[in-house]
């Protein structure tokens, strides 16, 4: 069968572009159902004890507050058989708000305020006086407390191979390393929050959630409430960024629904920008590489271990040293990956969680290798290409790192680059130049979708999946209009409610490759369901014709020469107002003989000045390799947003946790820093030929996590190539450089 | 025990998009707060409350300020201009357009600040070189990083001598 | 937020009558960009907010003296983008617009920046001990993060550091600050004088008088629009806070000094300035060694608390490349 229209591959605008531009994309904090009440949380101020008393009386007084809800008051139902766990809740217990007077840390949500208002709820919470038991300060800082690491319910990395210690005593060239992460905090613009409404009669809640899945809140609550599923109606359909933050339920929904029930009012419940370092992180997280290679610069072994913090309640884990038995060929690997559980709350994925850890640990270590060598970083990589997976022992469904590298280094002008430390200079700047190679997998997992096609030509493609600012609505629509041959404009694509299909959680790059691929194959099965109607009524046309000889173009289905059927009279033709069809898409067989993966190439020159040590970074080269591109413009957009990320969490990203009280000390947007337009000057976006029948149908790999994976690296090795020091604790900031 | 006093609330009338409209509430409500949660003028965004963002950026007599940072009370008399008024009916302000072409967002919850700053820098007509431009516009935070196509809408308003507002 | 109650001055009388006349903690307010930053965090609690941008102060005009003085709620954008600020006064314009955001220097006022009170992680998190915002609590920052606090001048009581660009740019200037209150009607106030090193109150950030009101800063006459630099050295390139910052003015007679002025912003309670160290190099060479033996005298006592004891080598770097690029200029 054949599409007529041209939409997948072709640069489309947002098709909820005017929305967003015109302040018309609802977030879910504007929604206000009738009679909406306010709820304000507070956070606890010490990170290990007790609540000894909650003053309330003050509080209460002020008109307008209907009720403060601390662990001495919270209605019994949410303890009693209550099941706190979500689809992405890692080993162990998780935290339940307002369960008991014990503090497991600092910020830890300890009461909520509810009045008429917001601004009478935020008075009134400052009127709540809370006392403490302090049992200690807590263990909150990861390097001081290794000896706590422990590889009990944390998930082995890939088996060891050859003899990695071995090798590295032999070998003539070697490095070792310790690189450090700091704890990193998500901070999308769009503060967490929720609007829930219970109904008494139907013993229901309808929830407006900002939520990367849907389903993931709705099990969530029904699960603590002890409700069927279906009585939980969960709608998100704008989230204002995310990058991981979203995978999980956050206490503004424990709380907006605790109180609605409670008070059978509507309650919205929006964390400040404060509260939003109050909850899931980037693990802080130290690495030791060692590296070592013969004369020719052929790696002879790798080793790579890495201790990451979690909470004391849940062992959250990640993927980081396995991507160093993966990238390069090397007989001799030792991975161990070790979890010490600390004093805070348990940290959750956030864009490209593990990769973008490991790689910059693992990328750095190569350009050290590099200098150690001799070798040009870019050639050294090209000596230790990996043309299989070694860790699965499976061959790679497709891998176009080699053109990545080339086109990189084209555009960027790596020939350029001058191998001597200091040895580049523009009047008060030094000069570097530095690479790496970025990663990530390409994951599909199982999704549903449903097409409605009206007798009016409108199509309705429905699943329950979000768009955090990806593009999901639109690649969705641009795949609809194509598989049906029919304008952009008469598609419409529904996500974000509990009551649609049900799609993964959107995280891991896999949704344009999970529900992109069941929005296909929905469309094939309405592209058989109005061949065989227009079978049916057209009996002359179709005689003797397969579905493979059926063209879908302009609203209309042809066969051969024959004259062309528009969708509209065939669905009228049968007396019908629409059709409607319904799939369950899963990963093909076939896929796990193979291991499939995204990978790039970043090239990064900075700019320190000599005597400020401030670092900038004019220019960034990321040449990717993602399969299938959906939509240049969105996806160009991923990769840019990656590259900022890359900046920020080389420069600038810290949470300041001060280890005398637990307490994040630069919980806000003045002091954690994040990448603002002045640290982001030209990115250069390329995206190579890839060519992958196995990954998914739609031959896409998905963008939102590889553009950052890399950046860090590379920035870090080129500030040794413009200074000659090797900084390898993040952030770099000046006084590292100077 | 001091019994916490009543929040007291004022009337006020502010001029927003053209139009005049009329409040009660209380005295330490934000320009942010009165029109989103008091107007249902939920364009304006809240990221931060703290200055630290511009999400909340608004054009107040044509120049751009945070929202969250001045009360309601404040700005009486004067001229607000929030996202809902830029758009001249169905059709877009220029710099609108320019951020959908330039797919200049992606989550798009910091874009009604990105573009009222935008249109105040056209105001200002500053803004005349790359390095002034990515200053300029650095106080508008976008965590989903397009700032890339940010600038290149800047700089095409720029090169075009795009009219920010036209009542300063 | 405090249950505040709202009022708008009419005139300057009236707006000091007001504050006097209230019970309880009065806050005069301009752009609020600082204020009511504070007030949301609870870290101040007024009372009463007295709205001050009706008051005539809105203007920047020439004095008698050749000068020109800058009306206390004028904005700080229209400040630095006034013309005669920027021919004149070209130093004050590029502190100026190093500072905050676009959008705040559209509210923030030029009384209001000189009121900016410090951006120590502990004085903005009420859970903290901080004898700036609870004397007697003690200071968090000494043996906590400290990064962002002072190298000079500071106490045990505290190490905070003045955030403000523009003030640094006034204390290189020479500004006056003129303010007016009930019992002591009209005074000017060197701005040198005014911040006060924070010793053992550091609650008490100036020398302002309870009730008093900031009319206006006069610049005199010299503006130093040959030979200036403002350097700003921050964690990012825009929309963040001064780790150094410096001031440098000079007037030359072809390679000899005959003024020079150099204030640094980020490492004192105040905006640090050495007037008598300046005048030992009067008729003196302006070149690197003596900037250098300048820096050092400059910076001379300097303490580093850890994480800020980068600070120390940076300002004298710093010091030396705001000179060279200002007699480059």
């Amino acid at each position: 069968m054949i599409a007529g229209t041209n939409y997948i591959g072709k640069s489309t605008r947002r098709v909820d572009g005017i929305k967003k531009v015109t302040g018309q994309a609802p977030y879910i904090a504007e929604f206000n159902p009738a009679d909406l009440v306010h709820g304000y949380v507070i956070n606890s101020r010490i990170a290990k004890g007790k609540i000894t008393s909650i003053h309330r009386e003050k509080a209460l007084k002020v008109p307008g507050v209907r009720e403060i809800f601390t662990h001495e008051n919270v209605p019994l139902e949410v303890k009693i058989d209550s099941d706190y766990t979500d689809p992405l809740s890692p080993p162990g217990s998780p935290f339940r708000p307002l369960y008991d007077d014990k503090i497991l840390y600092n910020g830890q949500p300890i009461a909520l305020i509810v009045a008429d208002t917001f601004e009478t709820a935020a008075f009134a919470a400052g009127l709540v006086e809370v006392e403490y038991e302090e049992e200690d300060h807590g263990e909150v800082d990861l390097k001081k407390n290794l000896e706590q690491a422990t590889h009990e319910d944390v998930p082995d990395p890939a088996e060891p191979r050859g003899n990695a210690e071995d090798a590295f005593e032999d070998s003539e060239s070697k490095i070792e390393a310790e690189y450090y992460q700091p704890r990193e905090y998500h901070n999308p613009m769009e503060p967490f929050a929720s609007v829930a409404s219970w109904n008494e009669e139907e013993g229901s809640f309808s929830i407006y959630d900002k939520i990367q899945g849907v389903s993931s809140s709705q099990g969530y609550i029904a699960g603590i409430f002890n409700l069927e599923k279906e009585k939980v109606r969960v709608i998100s359909p704008f989230i204002g960024g995310a990058f991981g933050s979203g995978l999980r339920p956050q206490y503004q929904l424990f709380f907006a629904a605790m109180a609605s029930k409670a008070l059978k009012l509507p309650v919205k419940v929006v964390m400040t920008r404060t509260q939003m370092f109050t909850f899931g992180h980037r693990p802080a997280c130290l690495q030791r590489v060692k590296l070592s290679a013969d004369k020719t610069g052929k790696l002879t072994s790798i080793q790579h271990e890495a201790f990451s913090e979690t909470s004391k309640f849940e062992k959250f884990n990640e993927t980081i040293v396995d991507w160093s038995g993966l990238m390069y060929e090397c007989e001799n690997v030792k991975l161990d990956y070790q979890l010490v559980p600390l004093d805070v709350y348990t940290p959750m994925d956030m864009r490209a969680p593990g990769g973008s850890t490991g790689i910059f640990a693992l990328e750095c270590a190569m350009d050290e290798l590099a200098i150690e060598t001799g070798i040009d970083p870019l050639e050294l990589r090209l000596i230790n290409y990996a043309e299989k997976d070694q860790n699965e022992n499976k061959p790679f469904s497709s891998k176009e790192l080699k053109a990545c590298y080339q086109r990189a280094a084209e555009k960027f002008g790596w020939q350029n680059r001058k191998p001597e430390p200091r040895s580049n200079k523009q009047g008060n700047k030094l000069v570097g130049y530095g690479m790496a190679t970025g990663v990530w997998e390409a994951m599909q997992q199982k999704s549903s979708a449903k097409a409605i096609l009206t007798a009016g030509g409108k199509l309705t493609v429905s699943s329950g999946t979000a768009d955090i600012g990806t593009g999901t609505y639109t690649i969705m629509s641009q795949i609809a209009a194509e598989m049906l041959g029919i304008s952009l404009e008469n598609v419409e694509f529904k996500l974000g409610d509990s009551t649609l299909p049900e799609a993964p959680i959107e995280g891991g790059s896999w949704t344009a490759s999970s529900v992109g691929s069941a929005v296909k194959l929905v469309c094939s099965k309405l592209q058989e369901t109005i061949f065989a109607m227009a079978a049916q009524t057209n009996t002359d046309i179709f005689e003797n014709k397969l579905i493979e000889n059926a063209v879908f173009s302009n609203g209309e289905i042809s066969v051969g020469n024959s004259t062309a059927i528009p969708y509209v009279e065939i669905i009228k033709a049968a007396g019908k107002k629409s059709i409607e069809v319904e799939v369950n898409s899963e990963p093909e067989d076939d896929r796990s003989n193979y291991s499939c993966y995204s990978h790039s190439c970043v090239m990064v020159e900075v700019h320190v000045d000599e005597d400020t040590g401030m670092i900038s970074v004019p220019r960034v080269v990321n040449a990717i390799a993602g399969g299938k591109i959906l939509n240049p413009k969105t996806a160009e957009s991923q990769i840019i947003g990656g590259v900022a990320w890359g900046i920020g969490m080389a420069l600038e990203e810290e949470g300041m946790m001060d280890s005398r009280n637990g307490r994040i000390m630069n919980a806000n947007l003045a002091e954690y820093h994040v990448a603002v337009h002045a640290d982001v000057q030209e990115i250069d976006v390329i995206f190579v030929e890839e060519q992958d029948d196995i990954v998914n149908p739609l031959g896409a790999k998905g963008l939102g996590e590889l553009g950052i994976v890399g950046v860090a690296s590379a920035i870090s090795n080129a500030l040794y190539n413009a200074t000659g020091k090797r900084v390898r604790e993040l952030p770099f900031t000046l006084d590292k450089v100077l | 025990m001091e019994v916490p006093k009543h929040p007291e609330t004022i009337p006020l009338e502010l001029n927003i998009n053209g139009e005049t409209v009329e409040l009660d509430i209380s005295a330490w409500t934000t320009l942010l707060d009165a029109l989103r949660e008091h107007l249902q003028l939920t364009g304006t965004k809240k990221g931060c409350d703290h200055g630290q963002c511009g999400a909340c950026t608004v054009l107040v007599n044509g120049k751009h300020i945070n929202s969250c940072f001045t009360l309601a009370a404040m700005q009486t008399n004067k001229e607000i201009t929030t996202i809902e008024g830029l758009a001249n009916g169905e059709n877009l302000h220029p710099v609108q357009d320019a951020f959908i072409e330039h797919d200049a967002f992606q989550c798009g919850y910091c874009t009604p600040g990105q573009i009222c700053a935008t249109v105040g820098l056209l105001n200002m007509k500053k803004g005349n070189t790359p390095e002034e431009i990515r200053d300029l516009m650095s106080g508008n935070i976008c965590r989903c990083g397009a700032y890339a196509n940010i600038y290149k809408v800047v700089e095409e308003m720029k090169e075009k001598g795009t009219e920010g507002t036209t009542s300063i | 937020m405090n249950n505040i109650s709202f009022t708008r001055a009419e005139n300057i009388e009236g707006a000091i009558k007001k504050a006097n006349n209230k019970q309880g903690k009065v806050k005069f307010i301009g752009g609020g960009t600082n204020l009511l930053d504070l007030m949301k965090y609870r870290v101040e609690n007024p009372d009463h907010l007295i709205d001050i941008n009706e008051l005539k102060l809105s203007k920047i005009e020439s004095t008698e003296v050749g000068g020109l003085l800058l009306g206390a709620t004028v904005t700080n954008a229209d400040t630095a983008y006034h013309e005669e600020v920027e021919q004149r006064y070209p130093l004050l314009s590029k502190a100026m617009l190093a500072a905050a955001s676009t959008q705040l220097r559209n509210m923030a006022t030029n009384g209001g920046n000189l009121l900016q009170r410090t951006r120590c992680y502990y004085f903005y998190d009420t859970s903290t001990p901080c004898n700036k915002r609870e004397p007697g609590s003690g200071c968090s920052a000494l043996e906590g993060f400290n990064r962002i606090h002072a190298i000079l001048g500071e106490s045990e009581h505290c190490i905070a550091s003045h955030p403000s660009d523009m003030a640094v740019a006034l204390a290189a200037l020479d500004a006056t600050v003129k303010v007016t209150g009930e019992e002591e009607g009209h005074r000017s106030i060197p701005i040198l004088e005014f911040h006060r090193l924070p010793g053992d109150t550091p609650h008490i950030e100036t020398n302002l008088k309870d009730g008093e009101l900031i009319t206006g800063i006069e610049l005199p006459k010299k503006g130093f629009p040959e030979h200036y630099a403002y350097i700003k050295v921050r964690d990012r390139p825009s929309y963040a806070f001064a780790l150094v910052s410096v001031a440098a003015a000079l007037e030359l007679d072809g390679e000899e000094i005959t003024d020079i002025r150099i204030a640094l912003g980020g490492v004192a309670h105040k905006p640090w300035r050495k007037p008598e160290v300046e005048k030992e190099y009067y008729g003196k060479k302006a070149s690197r060694e003596n900037f250098e033996a300048l820096a050092e005298k400059l910076i001379e006592g300097a303490t580093g608390y850890g994480d800020n004891d980068f600070k120390i080598p940076l300002a004298k770097k710093t010091i030396v490349r705001a000179l060279t690029e200002a007699i480059e200029k």
